[in-house]
């Protein structure tokens, strides 16, 4: 019987700060034992509890990509007791990671369709594992049009700078960078907030487009009724969740909406889904 | 099945048997009352008790209990790399618990022993132990187990069921752990099957007749999770509660749990405890946001999991088993027998 409360050890590979205030940075992490890289083997979307020996574990949204080997990445937010630890750890340091975890976005439902990712700050993780995913050489004919509505406050806020810039120069996949203001004159992406621009770029809804929300609660509440103006059905907005958590598996009982538990029955859902639950989230 | 006399003389010497490959817990008076404890040497189970104030969840759910281990200390090999902890799981038999918590056994191992994941403290404790359990002649008033699908003999979760015949015992061995346990004690004295289930029969019906609450449950399935969920009644319901928790510490059904990481030294534990969904802690976020920040999101989520999300999830019945204890504890008197029937007659108001 695999014990689900046994982290996979890890060491950290490298260390990058994400944003120019230094509130994130991206952790790549090697897993240690070749058996547990198998078993950790991961859908776009899943998180993993990041488990700090003597300091405690942090649910935490995959920001790799099933396509990319041998390492795993996670963009953390500087918030609490062990993100600060971690924030303070160096490479090199074992620790250990539990998972995957979790539902994961419905890829076997949006294959052939056309995919609007919509994220803001720094709830990109998950969807810049999916941009990936969907990009690979194998899998970029499994999608019709894609289609990524990203903000931030500003320019030196956005996640995977390096990453978006290159996508921008693609021609399969249409970027809409934003940023709340900026007084940089060189700016050549959007000015102004996620719902603005989605409203202005995202393509009008079809039965085969289908979107992707990621954000704080106020980018998702009034991203929903732009989304709504381009005719978007309840069950074609998917979104991935956060609630406190402990155990990831289903059993302690705190991250629940209604009968519905965010660590396992989520994080992933769709809009009509979510209209069915309590709204404790 | 079979059933097995036992007279009184006989049984603290069956009991010190089983002792060879059992250790036992039992019912034991303290200054504050019964709780099911752990029995040491020469210690006997106090067979006479009505009911005890903890239900018997802490013997497979300890409140605090060790999971992981490791060390901290980079000159050892194997720092920071996490071992499970160490716990015996060598057979134990709790003896004399009342049918509701053995009921309440069967639905908490819905939570731990799932398709896709396995608790493993808690399904190695399960497996470990014999539950012996002990008719309740006489149900006082909180009991309201007979409408929650439980009873004063019900034998679900249970592995042998004793009904107290003043002299003797009469012990209807309901599993092979129980029959193995029955063996341990070495009693066999074989009754007849016939005439001991129609003892049974009667008791059960004169022990029904004094339990005079009931809850209503037939009509919670029926409704959706959001119509009970905005119903009006639950600022009335909260109104007075304090948030202490006691309800979710005795009840035999709450599972719900903590991990923190505890360090003496160099040596590290990860630790899990029980929690409460009475305190805001246990759902506030890092950033301070809280889904359940006032204390009737907090209570409505009480009874809303117990009589609704698990029914709808698992399709088998309330989790609660109507021991009482909640109701006899809470210091201001909130009755989940009558927030039950609130919520079963609740008709939503077009």
């Amino acid at each position: 019987m695999e014990n689900p409360y046994m982290p996979y050890p890890v060491r950290i590979d490298n260390i990058e700060i994400a944003t120019e205030d230094k509130s994130l940075k991206t952790f790549k992490f090697v897993i240690l034992n070749k058996e547990d890289e198998k078993k950790f083997s991961y859908e776009a979307g899943q998180f993993a509890e990041l488990s700090i020996p003597g300091v405690g574990e942090i649910p935490i949204g995959i920001a790799s990509s099933p396509v990319e080997k041998g390492f795993v990445k996670f963009t953390v937010f500087k918030a609490g007791v062990v993100t600060s630890h971690l924030h303070n750890m160096k490479e090199g340091d074992i620790m250990g990671i539990r998972g995957p975890l979790g539902n994961w976005y419905p890829w076997d439902k949006l294959e052939n369709k056309n995919i609007v990712i919509i994220g803001g700050g720094f709830a990109f993780t998950t969807l810049r594992s999916s941009i990936i995913y969907m990009l690979d050489p194998a899998n970029r004919s499994k999608f019709k049009n894609i289609d990524v509505v990203y903000g931030a406050r500003s320019p030196g806020m956005l996640l995977y700078r390096e990453e978006l810039f290159e996508w921008e120069k693609r021609d399969d996949i249409n970027m809409h960078i934003t940023v709340d203001s900026t007084d940089d004159p060189n700016w050549k992406y959007h000015s102004g907030f996620v719902p603005q621009i989605v409203e202005q770029q995202a393509p009008k809804a079809d039965e085969d487009t289908y979107a992707i929300i990621c954000g704080p609660p106020i980018m998702i509440k009034f991203t929903q009724p732009s989304l709504t103006v381009l005719g978007y059905k309840q069950h074609q907005i998917i979104m991935s969740l956060e609630n406190r958590m402990k155990c990831g598996i289903g059993m302690c009982g705190r991250c629940n909406i209604g009968k519905e538990l965010v660590c396992k029955d989520g994080p992933v859902f769709t809009l009509e889904e979510l209209n069915q639950t309590p709204k404790e989230y | 099945m079979k059933f097995i006399t036992i007279d009184k003389k006989d049984w603290a010497k069956g009991i010190e048997k089983s002792r060879k490959t059992y250790q036992l817990f039992g019912p034991v008076k303290d200054k504050n009352g019964f709780f099911i404890k752990s029995l040491g040497k020469d210690m006997l189970p106090d067979m006479d008790y009505h009911d005890s104030v903890m239900s018997v969840k802490s013997v497979l759910f300890p409140q605090t209990e060790n999971i992981l281990t490791t060390t901290l200390d980079e000159a050892q090999e194997d720092h920071h790399i996490m071992k499970r902890a160490v716990t015996d799981y060598s057979p134990r038999a709790v003896l004399g618990i009342r049918p509701y918590d053995a009921k309440a056994i069967e639905l908490v191992k819905l939570n731990f022993d799932t398709d896709d994941y396995k608790d493993p403290y808690w399904c190695d404790a399960y497996e470990a132990t014999t539950f012996v359990g002990l008719g309740l002649n006489k149900p006082g008033p909180f009991d309201f187990s007979s409408s929650t699908g439980s009873g004063p003999f019900n034998e679900e979760g249970l592995d042998v069921l004793l009904a107290d015949l003043d002299d003797k015992y009469l012990a209807k061995v309901l599993t092979d752990k129980g029959e193995a346990f029955i063996k341990a004690c070495g009693f066999d004295l074989i009754a007849d099957d016939k005439e001991s289930q129609a003892l049974f029969d009667i008791l059960r019906k004169e022990a029904e007749k004094n339990i005079v609450s009931k809850i209503s449950t037939d009509k919670l399935k029926e409704k959706t999770i959001l119509e009970i969920h905005e119903a009006p009644f639950w600022d009335d319901i909260a109104f007075s509660c304090i948030n202490c928790g006691t309800c979710t510490f005795v009840c035999p059904t709450c599972w719900c749990f903590d991990i923190q990481d505890e360090t003496k030294r160099k040596a590290s534990t990860r630790i899990r405890n029980w929690d409460t969904c009475m305190s805001p802690l246990f759902t506030k976020h890092a950033t301070g946001h809280n889904p359940r920040d006032t204390k009737t999101q907090r209570v409505r989520q009480r009874f809303m999991h117990k009589l609704k999300y698990f029914f709808d999830k698992y399709d088998q019945g309330i989790m609660c088993v109507g021991c009482g204890r909640c109701v006899k504890s809470c210091p201001v008197n909130i009755d989940i027998r009558e927030v039950c029937n609130m919520m079963n007659s609740y008709e939503k108001q077009e």
